[in-house]
């Protein structure tokens, strides 16, 4: 059993093989994706009710909760295969690290802007610097660009790699310590609702979409990383007969 | 053990003394901070309470520039002569030897800016009590400055013109810095209790002093493969 597993990981880490095996797995990763969040999309504006207190202002969380939820995910997988490859030299985790990076900052922009679009209409500014969650989304976004200019500055592939790697893991003790001394500041922003206690404070009809477009969203991400981590590992292996064969034969690997 | 303890005395008093030898390396820092600090009335206007409103934000960010500005050179004349290839190959552990290093950087930068600050403290009508816990925030958040910028510079020795991408590395990680610090000092300056932000400070400072030197070898050993 464990040996089998072991194998599993080990092939996983041979890029010729991990590139076969993310094609397999790569529609079920988008598939159940699309749908989900296409379904909790719909249920969120059209079916869930009002808010009593923001009307229909609230429907933005649809988008907003998961792509929060999402920058700090796309961090910690970051760090976390920045710090595999760092330990244990595996190649493909640094090329996960890369290919995150792009990613998790998308995400960060996105929750920042659905973030300001709430607020106009919420708190009458477009940007409230006493929000602390709106203002270490934003770090969290200098983080991901610094991260990403140290990357694109070293031309050497596996320097880059491990000198990105290393910052990687000193944003990602700094990450709590942002967050807290930012909560520091007097807080506007909503209290949390999801994870209340006593079980969400939050109707049913409105908690079901939110929770299929944050599974649905997360889906999505995984597609997206392999997407682009298919790419990354044929850009790095460019020179390997295995991706000459592929680019000659077509399809056929 | 004792070899590592002069190694560390020696590399700090190395470093002592090359910058008593170019003192206008110590010094421009200091006429930055000064520039910086000068700026401020003279965008902002003469008016006594907006100064003493925006006091403390200003000298500590002022403060955190200036230290930025001096970072580039911690090992960039080392890596170019070549002298940082060879306290890579010496005996002693490198996050001890980087330490050294580091701590020299603080003694000629951070500390006076340290001691300076009162003087632009004073300008911007402070009163005592207030500058003194300016001091003591600035002891305590260039110590980490230091320690957290020593990493990045040594991310970004090899790299030509790393200075900008220096900045974007270092500035997003000193920003909780930035927070306690002089909201500590706006805290004392409107007579509230500011013990919780020098608890934070020296907690900060600790921790970087236990775990930075560690990832500045890390990265000084991946800069000169």
């Amino acid at each position: 059993m464990w040996n089998t597993i072991w194998t599993f990981f080990h092939k996983l880490a041979s890029p010729p093989h991990f590139y076969r095996i993310s094609a397999i797995l790569l529609p079920w990763l988008a598939v159940p994706g699309y749908l989900l969040v296409a379904w909790g999309t719909y249920n969120g504006l059209f079916t869930a009710p009002e808010d009593y207190q923001q009307k229909d202002a609230f429907r933005i969380i649809y988008v907003h909760v998961p792509s929060a939820y999402l920058s700090m995910m796309a961090y910690m997988v970051m760090a976390i295969s920045a710090g595999i490859g760092l330990i244990w030299r595996m190649k493909l985790a640094h090329a996960v690290a890369a290919a995150a990076a792009p990613i998790g900052a998308a995400f960060t922009f996105l929750a920042l802007a659905t973030g300001s679009i709430w607020g106009r209409p919420m708190w009458g500014t477009w940007w409230e610097w006493g929000d602390p969650r709106l203002t270490s989304e934003l770090i969290l976004l200098f983080l991901y660009f610094g991260y990403m200019a140290l990357r694109s500055s070293i031309g050497d592939t596996a320097k880059a790699d491990k000198a990105s790697a290393v910052l990687a893991l000193v944003g990602a003790i700094n990450v709590p310590i942002i967050h807290y001394s930012v909560e520091w500041w007097t807080s506007l922003h909503q209290g949390q609702t999801l994870l209340a206690e006593g079980g969400p404070a939050i109707d049913t009809a409105m908690l079901w979409p939110l929770l299929a477009n944050i599974f649905g969203f997360s889906l999505i991400f995984g597609s997206m990383l392999l997407r682009r981590l298919r790419t990354e590992v044929l850009f790095r292996e460019r020179r390997k007969r295995w991706v000459k064969e592929l680019a000659l034969g077509g399809q056929q690997s | 053990m004792p070899g590592m303890i002069a190694a560390f005395v020696a590399t700090t008093q190395r470093e002592l003394l090359l910058s008593l030898r170019r003192p206008g390396d110590m010094l421009n820092p200091l006429v930055f901070f000064l520039m910086v600090s000068t700026l401020f009335p003279l965008a902002v206007g003469p008016d006594n309470e907006t100064l003493k409103e925006i006091g403390p934000g200003v000298t500590w960010v002022a403060a955190l520039l200036a230290m930025l500005l001096s970072l580039n050179s911690l090992f960039m004349s080392d890596y170019e002569d070549g002298s940082l290839e060879q306290l890579l190959l010496s005996a002693q552990p490198l996050p001890v030897l980087g330490l050294g290093k580091t701590l020299a950087h603080w003694l000629v930068t951070g500390l006076p800016l340290v001691i300076v600050a009162p003087i632009v403290a004073v300008t911007y009508r402070l009163p005592n009590e207030v500058i003194f816990v300016m001091m003591l925030t600035l002891l305590l958040g260039t110590i980490s400055l230091s320690l957290l910028g020593a990493i990045g510079a040594a991310l970004t020795v090899g790299i030509h013109r790393g200075t900008a991408l220096l900045s974007l590395l270092v500035l997003p990680l000193s920003m909780p810095l930035l927070i306690f610090g002089a909201r500590t000092v706006a805290l004392a300056a409107n007579n509230e209790v500011y013990s919780a932000g020098i608890y934070f400070l020296a907690a900060y400072a600790v921790g970087a002093l236990t775990l930075a030197p560690f990832a500045t070898a890390a990265a000084l050993r991946i800069s000169n493969e």
